[in-house]
């Protein structure tokens, strides 16, 4: 039996046919709408490189269900810079150095921006780390990453500040 | 994983039909579910989506001080509900110390409930697991088990419970509403899970096609928000399930405790109460040598399942710690590092 959904994807409408009922919003994002940026780490919700945001939350792709997410709104890390001027979280990542390999860093971007969304870490090193914990680094880049996101979340609530005065 | 039916039901009463059939399950998140599918642990013949049934995803702070949860209510959404996180203080930090933020931004209270046992024998299809495959044995009982049961565990089964969340639940008499075959019903939070027994294939008290409709706290749960804690031990600081941990809510009136509830998490194969500590500590001076006495006696029936004779003590000095910070008052926010026994700074005592 196949069924039929509609995703809204970085701002996009698609309509994808799944004629298997097991495809999960992470197989769906890379085999069928060949966004790859979102990456397959464990696949089994431990890793979090393949972290989008559903509904505008953070969540792990690889555990959601494609069909369940019929209707939903997916931000995927090629959806996230404006045009050719990068998320201010992108930019922190280089400026910070916070990558080896960057296989983890489009998962670590995305949670980074749901984090700073969620607003409940602030610029608490601390709290950022544990905020941090579902993405995981095999290079150990954490210092890097820490600092990126520390910087970036000052550059975006200052930003949010000067728009809403 | 197994192929399976998809059925997205539009109302609670379609649902438990769909669900009522042998090898259906309700998919709710699917945080846990579709984990245990890729690994062929859970093989379903049909999910029931529940995602989409209209009006379980509300907290409700009601007139007579109780708090109803509707199951589709996300775990991060209610840690971080002001109203809720204020009068259940270690609730909040129970929710806040479980899995990541990608998880509890998904997860699902209903889910969070019902989540399988995170037992290693149980995960490796290649190992005996009387849980997943009754009568095959356990592989667990003479194996890698220093992270297994001391409390209410059977030859069958030395698996525990992995909820943070459960642990002050019971603590603070939770109620679950259900809805069956045979319409509404609730039981107390406390009798949902089960012992192993001779049946650990049986995680939950539910019949096919039970729903877990909502969670209900009772107007007393509210009474305790001034020293809440939840204390948990981990094998790394964040990201990890419980070795042990504890749920402590005390009533302190002129110096003296007038209310007690204490339960345990990661001990046993359900959240696990301690209601002869919580007698002690009624009517006694909030001190360590009280705290002490209550930790034994909530310890009194613990015995290791294998190489877990240190959880015993563990436990009895997570309670103490518990109980200490507790008395000392609930923070006025979550730590940065929920639920943790170790101060940030290092050297420094938490409570001191």
């Amino acid at each position: 039996m196949s069924h039929r959904i509609t995703l809204i994807v970085n701002g996009n409408q698609r309509e994808v046919e799944l004629n298997d009922p097991r495809v999960t919003l992470l197989d769906l994002l890379r085999e069928r709408l060949h966004l790859t940026g979102t990456k397959k780490g464990c696949d089994r919700g431990q890793c979090g490189a393949c972290t989008v945001h559903l509904d505008g939350r953070r969540i792990n792709s690889c555990l959601a269900l494609a069909l369940s997410c019929d209707g939903a709104d997916v931000l995927t890390i090629e959806g996230v810079a404006l045009g050719d001027a990068l998320h201010p979280v992108q930019a922190a990542f280089i400026a910070h150095d916070g990558f080896q390999c960057g296989f983890c860093t489009p998962g670590q971007i995305m949670s980074a921006i749901g984090l700073i969304a969620e607003g409940q870490a602030g610029d608490d090193p601390e709290r950022v780390r544990e905020a941090m914990s579902g993405n995981l680094c095999r290079c150990g880049a954490y210092v890097g990453i820490l600092e990126a996101v520390l910087d970036a979340h000052n550059r975006v609530t200052t930003a949010n500040q000067r728009r809403s005065a | 994983m197994n192929n399976f039916d998809y059925v997205r039901p539009a109302s609670v009463a379609e649902a438990i039909a769909a669900a009522t059939a042998p090898g259906a399950s309700y998919l709710a998140a699917g945080t846990n579910l579709i984990d245990l599918m890729k690994g062929g642990i859970t093989r379903p013949g049909r999910l029931v989506d529940v995602t989409r049934l209209p009006g379980l995803d509300r907290i409700e702070h009601r007139g007579d001080g109780s708090v109803h949860i509707g199951a589709l209510v996300r775990n991060a959404e209610l840690a971080h509900d002001p109203d809720f996180a204020r009068a259940y203080p270690a609730i909040a930090e129970a929710l806040l110390s479980g899995a990541s933020a990608q998880l509890r931004n998904a997860a699902t209270v209903g889910g969070n409930l019902l989540q399988r046992t995170r037992c290693a024998y149980f995960y490796d299809t290649a190992s005996a697991c009387n849980k997943r495959q009754p009568g095959s044995g356990c592989d667990a009982r003479h194996g890698e088990n220093r992270s297994h049961a001391i409390l209410g565990w059977s030859e069958a089964c030395i698996a525990t419970h992995p909820s943070d969340f459960c642990v002050p639940l019971i603590a603070l008499d939770a109620v679950v509403e259900i809805e069956g075959r045979n319409g509404k019903r609730e039981i107390a939070l406390e009798d949902l899970h089960r012992l192993p027994g001779d049946t650990p294939e049986r995680d939950s008290v539910l019949e096919p096609g039970d729903l877990i409709i909502a969670l209900r706290l009772p107007p007393e749960a509210g009474g305790f928000a001034a020293h809440a804690r939840y204390l948990k031990v981990r094998e790394r600081t964040s990201y990890a399930f419980a070795v042990v941990s504890a749920a402590a809510a005390l009533r302190i009136e002129q110096g003296r405790i007038t209310q007690a509830r204490l339960a345990l998490g990661g001990v046993a194969a359900k959240p696990w109460r301690a209601r002869a500590a919580e007698e002690i500590l009624v009517g006694a001076t909030p001190e360590p040598a009280i705290y002490q006495q209550a930790a034994t006696a909530a310890l009194t029936d613990a015995k290791p399942s294998g190489d877990n004779v240190f959880k015993i003590e563990l436990a009895r000095r997570i309670i103490a710690r518990a109980l200490t910070l507790a008395a000392a008052g609930t923070p006025a926010r979550v730590p940065a590092l929920p639920a943790s026994p170790f101060s940030i700074l290092p050297g420094v005592l938490q409570h001191a």
